[in-house]
């Protein structure tokens, strides 16, 4: 019986690790192409680059120059950082207050909240890039607060679910010891939310972080693009297509991405776990 | 940070002598004040970003409009066009497809995964880790990874994915399986390791084969994550847009453009036709709507069989 049950073990750790190597090959295919010359991507692409197609890091410098991708990615963590930070403070403070404040319009707010992630993107990406392009809401600062108003939701609807589980006494024992709802929110509150702040930065940070259409209809292409911006222009543009700088972007856009997951891995996990519930 | 210490050491004896009930007002009343600094900079950037898009989406998607000053009330025609544009019409029923044909195939795969990751394998935590990885890769980029896989398999063939509908088709299945399994996966391992393990060995007495438990036991206690990823599947399969974008952009001929492409299309890419993209999304609103509403239903049924 023991024999058994470790052969099939045997087995089945083989098939997975068959099944792993398949999983990241696409990865890899793209990472090998990115330093082979753009001639000979297309055409054959599972090959390994050889001394006749490799350029070394010329796609990398042609995307860095030609289309801007540094710039892009620049922005790119801004408007992630920015977003992510404002969304975190805004949102737990405004889902702490409607909370522990019961009044009709602390109701609606939650209302609205729950409602508004349900709505999908398409339904309002017409009318938000007028609103944001009526307010002057299109360039990085701008789009913060668009991002502000679109995360709220799941922001807001992740706090609640949280603050209803903290006790009510300690708090109480702050303000009775003459803390205002600030310090009480700031230094009471706050440290006890640890947790669900990770949860609601991380999924805050992996939607803002790969957006493609939202921050394309919202901002000042001219002036301000981010990496999933810049390749899908490169992609779109006609005329001649530099497959070895779109292999160079795919990659430069990835490696963030990568860093990020394996040095917070158990976390976004459980975060992921976490935002299951939205639905 | 010396207060936090403070704070969790803390025995209040205050709080014994005034009761919670008249404190619980007072607190409120005092909180309350400050409304302005806790509420006001999430509802004024929800009200740009969410409320009055919304509303007027509503409105515009009954005017004729291509600015919205110009918006003039034209009732239910926009929708009458809708139901005449057959690429909308081709659009829908190929995203339930899609929906379909995703739902099963990831869930189906996402358990088998979970499910032999929950045995005692070597290296669970390193295939986890893979499995999971696609799920962070943003869609343009996923769409452009896939374009050149497939054009490198399809190349042999003489054919490509924007020439054939039904390859575009079961390529944006692929990509999506890809990416989604993994997250899947992970809802399913936690599910599967909340069964209590003295169900299983009472089973095991009881002589059950293998799939006798897998379909008499472990199923049935895992309907709520299945449940959950059989939605979430759903409701991703239908908001599909930039991977779609990328991988196909709808070639050829619109034949692979999935619901909220469709729309976007109907936007963005026909001067005259904004009212009838609006109206698009208000449908497309709708039946997103309505799977989040079934969802609640069936997750409220469960417990109430629980």
């Amino acid at each position: 019986m023991k024999e058994k049950s470790t052969m099939s073990q045997k087995m089945g750790t083989t098939f997975l690790s068959f099944l792993c190597i398949f999983w990241v090959m696409p990865v890899f295919v793209v990472l090998w192409n990115s330093f082979k010359n753009k001639n000979s991507i297309n055409l054959m692409p599972f090959e390994l680059p050889n001394a006749e197609t490799f350029v070394g890091a010329e796609n990398y410098l042609a995307a860095i120059d030609k289309y801007g991708l540094l710039q892009s990615v620049g922005w790119t963590v801004f408007i992630t950082v920015g977003s992510v930070a404002a969304i975190l403070l805004f949102c737990s403070m405004c889902g702490w207050f409607i909370t522990r404040v019961k009044t009709w319009w602390t109701k609606l707010i939650y209302v609205l909240c729950l409602f508004s992630m349900v709505v999908p993107f398409q339904m309002v990406m017409y009318t938000l890039s007028l609103v944001a392009n009526m307010l002057h809401l299109t360039n990085p600062w701008g789009i913060i607060i668009v991002y502000l108003g679109f995360g709220a939701g799941l922001a807001i609807f992740m706090f609640t679910g949280f603050v209803r589980s903290i006790p009510i006494e300690i708090e109480e024992a702050a303000m009775i010891d003459g803390c205002t709802p600030l310090q009480t929110f700031f230094k009471i509150v706050v440290p006890i939310m640890k947790p669900t702040y990770i949860s609601v930065g991380i999924l805050q940070t992996m939607w803002i972080w790969n957006d493609f259409l939202l921050p394309y209809l919202v901002l000042d292409l001219n002036k301000y693009k981010t990496i999933s911006i810049v390749i899908q222009y490169m992609k779109g543009s006609y005329g001649s297509v530099d497959m070895g700088a779109i292999m160079a972007a795919l990659i430069l856009a990835l490696i963030p991405v990568v860093i990020f997951y394996l040095s917070c891995q158990k976390y976004i996990i459980k975060g992921v776990a976490a935002g299951a519930v939205k639905g | 940070m010396h207060e936090t210490g403070w704070v969790a050491g803390y025995t209040w004896p205050v709080s014994y002598y005034y009761g919670n009930t008249l404190l619980g007002v007072n607190m409120q009343k005092n909180i309350k004040k400050y409304w302005p600094v806790f509420t006001l900079p999430v509802m004024a950037a929800f009200a740009i970003g969410f409320v009055i898009p919304f509303a007027m989406g509503i409105y515009l998607s009954f005017t004729k409009f291509t600015t919205v000053k110009d918006a003039q009330w034209v009732g239910l025609s926009n929708y009458a066009k809708l139901l005449a544009d057959q690429t909308y019409l081709h659009s829908f029923f190929l995203t339930v497809a899609f929906a379909a044909v995703t739902i099963i195939l990831i869930n189906v795969i996402a358990f088998a995964i979970a499910m032999a990751l929950t045995k005692e394998l070597k290296g669970t935590n390193i295939f986890r880790t893979v499995f999971f990885m696609p799920n962070l890769i943003g869609g343009i980029v996923l769409g452009y990874i896939w374009q050149l896989i497939f054009s490198g398999i399809l190349v042999h063939f003489n054919t490509a994915l924007n020439l054939d509908a039904r390859l575009g088709f079961w390529g944006l299945v692929i990509l999506v399986c890809w990416q989604q399994i993994g997250y899947m996966m992970i809802i399913y391992i936690s599910g599967l390791q909340a069964i209590p393990t003295d169900v299983m060995e009472a089973a095991e007495i009881d002589g059950a084969s293998s799939w006798q438990k897998l379909f008499k036991v472990t199923i049935p206690m895992m309907m709520p994550s299945i449940t959950i990823c059989t939605f979430l599947t759903l409701t991703n399969g239908f908001k599909l847009f930039d991977q779609n974008l990328a991988l196909t952009g709808g070639a050829p001929m619109k034949q692979t453009e999935l619901m909220a492409l469709n729309i976007y299309y109907t936007f963005y890419g026909r001067v005259g036709f904004e009212g009838v993209g609006q109206a698009k999304a208000v449908i497309f609103f709708i039946i997103v709507m309505a799977m989040a509403f079934l969802q609640q239903y069936f997750t409220k049924q469960k417990e109430v069989q629980q």
